[in-house]
């Protein structure tokens, strides 16, 4: 599937819940089945800077696309991250530098929650794109 | 029992926030040790500044600057008098602790040496240790931390074994901000005295819950912020010995702290002028005596009691969680409560609760040595008020379990 047709998805399956309390408890299912990053990446370099609670990713090529694993000590960042990788991962990395996140905004993610939260949102992503530009590089 | 002592209902309908929603649910606020809320006492007294006697103040002959000036010099004598100080003058009207903070270690400069030992507390805010690292930097200073134990108390044993004839000064809060410990600041007071060394308590967390008195203290400086005691952000005071006071230098250049001014030469106001350069905060130097009246018309010793009571039964109520451990155990601690579930970040927790309609603080609390010393991330921290209830800690403790059943 290409990232639009991921992001349509998560964009209705967001669409079924109610209320947040519902949404909230999916984002914590999602973080509980977020591949993990393996520990020997766990390092001070891959802690993505401007999250309140540790986040750290790790990429690697597999052939021409770019696979991430993650982690985090808080599971609610942890479900945001797991959305974010579904969207992002086993992508070529021109698609993802060239990919919009409008689905952010539509499943309303960013308004729920707190600032802090937010800009850790907004890190999470740049740092996403960050790495395909890196391996991008690397493939030319 | 508490209800009689105090009407919470009654004093609940003087604060207006209190009526409002938050996702749907009614506010249930419980972050006080960040910042107080603010009853309608107050708000009509800076609403009234506003609408009748806005202008500046100690300069002009016109009637509106003079009923300001009466004003904001009325407020600095309720801050006198509430706090026990003996002159009208050792009362510095800052921005708060942290301006009042800075203010006392940018004057040490004069009095620090290479060597000189600066004290500070294992507990300390961030802005409580920072001006002084800056200070031991600008005068090769040494700083010397206060160890704490498990139960977040100060090792008094250790603080003796500390002070020296090099310890210049001593700086410890009053209340703990993480902890809600209270410390034992008469000990620590009179023990630096023996020494030689000058004592500056913060006493931000303190004031909304004990009334300091300054001579019987005895302590060389005190700082205290409005916001955590029912008054506006961006004004607190520093009281200072007038002695100190005169010998420390001006902080800020500016209107208001001068005498005379030469292009060779400046003398400086009398106190308190010479530490107040500029337009203050007029109108939330009137509104800080306002909330310091406001408390007083409920009663120190009423609103610690049911406090206190508020805290016990929160206490009890949240320890019955399974997996919830309270840092911060101290017999002689303020409302407030610190806690973790084991394998559960403080932030989901404080995310869930913030659906919820529930206010309180997520994080480190400025206090990250703290976090270091318990080996964690961070803490939730419930603190409570005397407007808040029963009824409101029951809704935090159903709110905890549901997290905490979400979330594991």
């Amino acid at each position: 599937m290409t990232i639009a047709e991921i992001q349509e998805e998560i964009v209705d399956e967001f669409s079924m819940f109610d209320d947040w309390m519902q949404r909230y408890e999916y984002m914590i299912e999602l973080g509980k089945s977020l591949p993990l990053i393996e520990d020997q990446y766990k390092t001070e370099d891959n802690i993505i800077k401007g999250c309140q609670s540790k986040v750290w990713v790790h990429a690697e090529l597999d052939q021409d696309k770019l696979v991430f694993t993650a982690d985090s000590d808080a599971i609610i960042t942890k479900g945001i991250i797991a959305i974010l990788i579904r969207a992002f991962s086993n992508q070529r990395p021109q698609d993802i530098i060239d990919a919009n996140t409008e689905f952010i905004d539509e499943i309303g993610l960013k308004e729920h929650l707190s600032p802090t939260r937010a800009n850790g949102l907004v890190s999470m992503i740049k740092q996403l794109k960050l790495y395909a530009v890196a391996y991008q590089t690397q493939l030319n | 029992m508490i209800k009689e002592a105090l009407d919470i209902q009654k004093i609940r309908k003087d604060f207006p926030i209190l009526q409002r929603q938050v996702n749907g649910k009614p506010l249930v606020y419980l972050d006080n040790a960040a910042t107080s809320q603010t009853p309608q006492q107050v708000i009509d007294v800076i609403v009234e500044y506003y609408q009748r006697y806005n202008a500046n103040i100690h300069r002009g002959v016109h009637t509106l600057s003079q009923e300001a000036t009466d004003a904001y010099e009325a407020a600095r004598k309720k801050i006198q008098t509430h706090f026990n100080i003996a002159k009208a003058h050792e009362v510095i009207l800052t921005s708060g602790t942290t301006h009042s903070i800075n203010l006392v270690a940018n004057g040490f400069t004069a009095f620090v040496k290479e060597g000189d030992e600066i004290l500070v507390s294992a507990m300390e805010h961030h802005s409580n240790i920072v001006p002084w690292q800056m200070l031991c930097e600008r005068t090769g200073g040494v700083l010397k931390v206060i160890p704490m134990d498990l139960n977040g108390e100060l090792v008094m044993e250790e603080y003796h074994k500390l002070l020296s004839d090099r310890t210049k000064l001593v700086f410890c809060n009053h209340v703990s901000n993480a902890l809600g410990t209270i410390n034992p600041i008469k000990e620590i007071i009179d023990a630096a005295h023996r020494m030689g060394a000058a004592v500056l308590i913060d006493g931000a967390q303190a004031a909304p819950h004990i009334k300091a008195d300054m001579q019987d203290l005895d302590v060389d400086f005190y700082t205290v912020s409005a916001h955590k005691i029912c008054g506006p952000t961006g004004v607190g005071m520093l009281y200072g010995k007038e002695e100190w006071l005169n010998k420390l230098p001006p902080y800020q250049g500016g209107g208001e702290m001068i005498a005379e001014v030469t292009f060779e030469k400046t003398t400086y106001a009398d106190l308190p002028h010479k530490f107040e350069a500029g337009t203050p905060n007029i109108c939330g130097g009137i509104a800080f005596g306002a909330a310091l009246d406001y408390m007083n018309s409920i009663g120190f010793a009423a609103l610690a009691h049911y406090e206190e009571e508020l805290l016990k039964y929160a206490t009890e109520q949240l320890l019955d969680i399974v997996g919830l451990k309270i840092y911060g155990t101290s017999e002689n601690k303020t409302s407030v409560i610190s806690f973790n579930i084991e394998g559960i970040h403080p932030y989901d927790i404080g995310t869930i609760l913030d659906k919820l309609g529930i206010a309180v603080r997520t994080g480190h609390h400025c206090a990250q040595p703290i976090m270091d010393f318990y080996g964690i991330p961070g803490t939730v921290r419930a603190s409570f008020s005397f407007y808040n209830t029963k009824d409101e800690v029951d809704v935090l403790v159903e709110g905890v379990k549901k997290a905490r059943n979400m979330l594991l």
